[in-house]
């Protein structure tokens, strides 16, 4: 019997968006609020059907909207509950103030994105716009590549959010459908190894008769600066909360990612810059172009807020080109995507040497097959030695 | 006049949170104004109407005895609190025996 239970754990198959509702059980979560939309919804179905049969006692609020789903969740966290909401696409746009407040009261909070296209005109499927449209709103921000991270992911977020250092929402982002409806081999830790890592920590104001406190009150501009600026101190603190927060994951779970990930990167010329399922299918694409001597790495974004300043130095620094992948598209900037102007502006920041390409693809789910991805490989490797200032939008009929 | 030294943002609790209940009365919202009302006691009947439209409660009933010139004793007085009046005029406006003037605040 104990030979069993020490047996390597056998691993369950989950899309990522059912690995993400086993976490929300696994962690106990509290309160959710949330409102349907594609290709979120089977998160909130499978925990709606956990709560249903018992497997989670959890107060979960049908609200009309996704407004609402935030706002209750923002008041579920201040009153000391564990709070989760999911969202994706206009759901997210729609929170979009309700984001800032979450940031700005410091309310523990995790939710997850499936990421997907904003309209007009409509798409339901995926591409960025949505995450990198909330970039500033003052939340932590990762990027999950596997089922198996998303569900960590999620057990690593509420340890970092309700750290009293910490206390900034977090997002766990990953593709919607390309991940959120595709099935992966998942292990599950069951609760009271994940409540172990991840034992509940109130919000410290939260509800008390006996400590009554004003949360949301206005504030003059003798002192609104300073708030903001907590949250840049906090925001700038929560690197090194991640990293061991992973550290200790690794320790009890045998699973870490780091904050961001080089991948191949050993000897490589030139870097591909992605985040999640690009960043997947890029590993699978690797191997075959360096043995057609494309020596090209993947600098895999995990932790997207704070950013990882120093390890990307630290990989980028030697590299003579950079190709940065992005979903989302900042229209009229000087990189017309967003990604790709942070990275230009990183590359003066440290004085870096390597030319910078920036590459919007993917946009409302345009298939990228391995070809597709060997291309921008090539183009990686071609960096090295050539500037491609303009954005270049691969894959859109001329 | 000595400046008051501000927090810095390691002192001040976090998000806004006001941790200390009760302490709307520190909070002077009458700095702001532009016209200040002044009642003047010899014309003022005690009839209470100002008191009753302020929107701010920033006229005060008073204890406090006064007889006119003509030799009318009233037990209680009406004084503005401008801590608090935003100079809204109201009282001034709604006055029947036009007892209230809007001043225009000095500026020093």
């Amino acid at each position: 019997m104990e030979a069993q239970q020490a047996a390597v754990k056998r691993p369950i198959p989950l899309s990522t968006n059912y690995a993400v509702a086993y976490a929300v059980k696994d962690l106990d979560v509290d309160v959710v609020a949330a409102y349907p939309i594609t290709p979120q919804t089977t998160v909130v179905e499978k925990i709606s059907e956990f709560v249903a049969n018992g497997e989670l006692d959890a107060e979960f609020i049908h609200v009309e909207s996704e407004h609402s789903a935030m706002s209750a969740t923002i008041a579920a966290a201040l009153t000391g509950a564990r709070a989760f909401t999911a969202t994706a696409s206009q759901g997210l746009a729609l929170m979009h103030e309700m984001l800032y407040i979450a940031a700005g009261l410091r309310a523990p909070i995790v939710m997850s994105v499936a990421m997907r296209a904003l309209s007009a005109p409509i798409s339901i499927w995926n591409d960025q716009s949505d995450l990198f449209g909330s970039r500033d709103s003052g939340w932590v921000i990762y990027f999950a590549h596997t089922a198996q991270e998303a569900y960590d992911t999620l057990i690593q977020a509420y340890r970092l959010t309700e750290d009293p250092d910490v206390l900034l929402p977090v997002m766990v982002a990953y593709d919607g459908y390309v991940m959120s409806h595709t099935t992966e081999p998942v292990v599950t830790e069951g609760r009271s190894e994940v409540l172990k890592f991840a034992p509940k920590r109130p919000y410290p104001y939260r509800l008390n008769p006996d400590k009554p406190v004003t949360i949301g009150a206005i504030v003059p501009p003798e002192y609104l600066y300073e708030i903001k600026y907590q949250n840049v101190k906090a925001m700038e603190g929560a690197l090194a909360k991640a990293e061991e927060v992973d550290r200790e994951f690794g320790k009890q779970f045998s699973r870490s990612y780091g904050v961001m990930e080089c991948y191949m990167c050993e000897g490589a010329e030139s870097l591909i810059v992605a985040n999640a399922s690009y960043a997947a299918t890029l590993k699978s694409i690797l191997p075959e172009a360096w043995r057609q001597g494309l020596r090209v790495g993947l600098l895999r974004l995990r932790l997207y807020r704070p950013f990882p300043v120093k390890h990307f130095v630290e990989h980028a620094s030697d590299a003579k080109g950079v190709l940065v992948v992005d979903r989302s598209i900042s229209y009229g900037a000087p990189y017309q995507g967003p990604l790709a102007n942070e990275i230009a502006g990183l590359k003066v920041r440290e004085g870096l040497g390597f030319n910078l390409t920036s590459v919007v693809a993917g946009i409302g789910q345009r298939t990228m097959e391995d070809e597709d991805f060997m291309a921008l490989v090539r183009l990686a490797w071609e960096s090295r030695t050539r500037r491609f200032p303009e954005t270049m939008f691969y894959g859109v009929r001329e | 006049m000595a400046v008051q030294r501000l927090p810095s943002w390691r002192e001040m609790p976090i998000g806004g949170v006001i941790v200390n209940p009760g302490n709307s009365l520190e909070y002077k919202t009458g700095d702001w104004k532009v016209l200040m009302p002044v009642i003047d006691q010899e014309k003022c009947t005690r009839c209470r109407i100002c008191w009753y439209v302020c929107p701010d409660s920033a006229i005060k009933e008073l204890d406090k005895p006064y007889t006119t010139k003509k030799g009318r004793a009233y037990k209680i007085s009406y004084e503005v609190d401008y801590d608090f009046c935003k100079g809204c005029g109201m009282c001034a406006q709604e006055c029947p025996v036009k007892a209230i003037d809007m001043v225009p605040v000095e500026v020093v």
